[in-house]
């Protein structure tokens, strides 16, 4: 419990807790977090490694969100925001005193559960980040790159000029997904980005994902247990408690998606991946 | 079973099953007389535009010419004549207070509704700006002639426009606050996951996806003010001159506009100048009917 009072150390301490060797990228250890009085997180500790795809399963209001959102500190953009724990990205101390959040998000990028593209071109909204980071090289070869990467570049290829908008669901996802890696992240945090697809646009994003791994490490909040199991490496799974009368999301049990699945070590993770509730 | 005996089941206890209009039956009629009310209302509301715009064509038309809009207005008995010099005040007057109000106004919005939209200052700027909206307009040229004009000792375009702005501005700020809140939070959320400050997310993100509405608005108030007579009265007042002398502007003087000057010469007892009037107020609606419709294109090709 040496790194309860995390908050104020933000480098000296986190070189001895976070041990870069295994190739751990994000150690996140959050004790509480609240918005405002109201306890939402406790008692999680997840690691998430590189080139991997870890996910987070959970019934809903189990905090699975909230455990990614405070990777990258998104979760400062709510009122009443509070985090006890620390989160190190590689090494370092996100919620560090000197840590800029907005120079946090530009290293670990994210993709939402609604698809939304800015109201721009497609060129444009791949484009965006670089800008935003003043990338001085050849755009027109990182956006076709990052749309590649996306798995959207053969559909688009020919109306990049188009309105990001005009692109189907699934498409505008991908679109998404390439707006995110066109400034190369190093991981990519992914918050139910399938649950507003089709099962088509859903497997495609899917074999994405699996595809990504080689250059990204990846981090993928899902309501659904088939997708993980389809695309997790480990798997985090989470649970709600509401004995104190709050309904307080905390980490029951993580490791390989097969041993999570097959063999879990808690009685309340076999019940929920047997389906037993949801 | 046969479809007649199928129907018979249906109806059970009822007499029979009759489908034929029936015009006096209670409920048609009300209906039909609701529906024509209706109708009579939409045309009477139509009424006023329409004739309006029929008698300024009528009456103002006939005395539009190349002439009205690049000679100075008559004196007395002079014949001809027209109100170049007012055309040309009105779109000075409103560019100064477009000039004040519309950055004043949009960075205002942007507090409203992304910097602090729950501080004390949000709340009291957003109360003023909502009252400032009935505000009599009379009373912003009162407030222009007390700050400016005794301040710098004469009517002037400037001032003019200041009273215009004040006007102006609550129409612009509640607009485009709404403007910049109706962008979905979801893109909000990817400008920050983007790494963008708050700063950046204004510029790149809220602005100009909020900026079909934005523009409705400064388009509204700019029409608007283009009309206010009351506002200029006072602090524009009028003149006979062109706002140029020798190529250089002269705008601490007293300044001409078109509202003013249909004010001026529809109450003189000389038909020339009756006849400028309405010219002149044809040529006021259609300036501000083009400018609803600009604003209108330009918002429906961006959304």
């Amino acid at each position: 419990m040496t790194t309860a009072t995390m908050p104020g150390s933000p480098r000296g301490t986190s070189e001895t807790a976070a041990p870069k060797s295994n190739g751990v990228v994000i150690d996140c250890k959050l004790d509480q977090i609240y918005y405002g009085s109201f306890l939402a997180v406790r008692d999680s500790h997840v690691q998430i490694e590189k080139g991997k795809i870890t996910g987070f399963i959970g019934p809903s209001g189990c905090g699975k969100s909230t455990v990614l959102r405070s990777l990258n500190r998104m979760n400062d953009l709510i009122r009443g925001f509070r985090l006890e724990g620390h989160v190190h990205f590689h090494g370092q101390n996100v919620y560090g005193r000197n840590v800029d959040p907005v120079a946090v998000r530009r290293y670990i990028g994210m993709v939402f559960q609604q698809p939304n593209p800015f109201s721009m071109s497609i060129f444009d909204n791949v484009a965006f980040g670089l800008r935003l980071n003043r990338f001085k090289g050849a755009m027109a070869e990182r956006v076709e790159q990052a749309l590649r990467r996306a798995a959207l570049w053969d559909e688009v290829k020919d109306k990049l000029k188009n309105s990001g908008l005009s692109l189907s669901g699934g498409q505008q996802q991908r679109l998404c997904i390439a707006r995110a890696v066109a400034t190369e992240p190093s991981v990519l945090l992914m918050d139910e980005p399938c649950s507003a697809l089709d099962p088509i646009a859903t497997r495609r994003i899917e074999e994405l994902m699996i595809q990504l791994k080689q250059n990204y490490t990846i981090a993928i909040v899902t309501h659904n247990m088939q997708q993980a199991q389809r695309v997790a490496d480990t798997t985090a799974f989470f649970s709600v408690d509401i004995s104190q009368g709050n309904r307080t999301g905390y980490l029951v049990e993580s490791g390989p998606t097969r041993e999570v699945f097959e063999s879990p070590r808690e009685q309340l993770t076999k019940e929920y991946v047997s389906g037993q509730f949801s | 079973m046969s479809a007649r005996e199928h129907v018979a089941v249906m109806t059970g206890e009822l007499p029979s099953t009759r489908l034929d209009r029936s015009t006096f039956e209670p409920r048609a009629l009300r209906s039909f007389l609701l529906t024509l009310g209706a109708w009579g209302a939409a045309i009477i509301a139509g009424v006023p535009l329409v004739s309006v715009l029929w008698m300024l064509i009528v009456r103002g038309g006939s005395r539009l010419s190349w002439e009205v809009f690049v000679a100075l207005p008559p004196a007395g008995f002079e014949m001809g004549g027209g109100f170049g010099n007012a055309l040309l005040g009105t779109v000075v007057v409103v560019g100064i207070a477009g000039l004040i109000s519309i950055p004043i106004g949009v960075l205002a919005a942007v507090f409203l509704a992304e910097l602090g939209p729950d501080r004390r200052l949000a709340q009291a700027a957003r109360f003023a700006t909502k009252t400032l909206t009935g505000m009599p307009s009379i009373l912003a040229g009162v407030f222009a002639y007390a700050v400016v004009v005794l301040l710098t000792g004469t009517y002037s375009a400037p001032a003019g426009g200041i009273a215009l702005a004040v006007l102006m501005l609550p129409t612009v700020v509640l607009t485009a606050e709404e403007a910049i809140k109706a962008v979905p939070k979801v893109t909000r959320d990817a400008a920050f996951g983007m790494g963008c400050t708050r700063t950046q997310v204004v510029w790149k993100v809220l602005l100009p996806t909020g900026m079909p509405g934005i523009l409705t608005g400064v388009m509204l108030a700019v029409a608007r003010a283009a009309g206010e007579t009351a506002p200029l009265l006072f602090t524009a007042l009028f003149s006979s001159y062109w706002l140029f002398e020798g190529g250089q502007p002269r705008l601490m003087q007293p300044t001409a506009t078109l509202a003013v000057l249909i004010y001026n010469f529809s109450g003189m007892p000389f038909e020339n100048q009756i006849e400028l009037a309405w010219a002149a107020s044809l040529v006021l609606v259609l300036m501000v009917l083009i400018i609803n419709v600009v604003s209108r294109l330009i918002s429906q090709r961006r959304a």
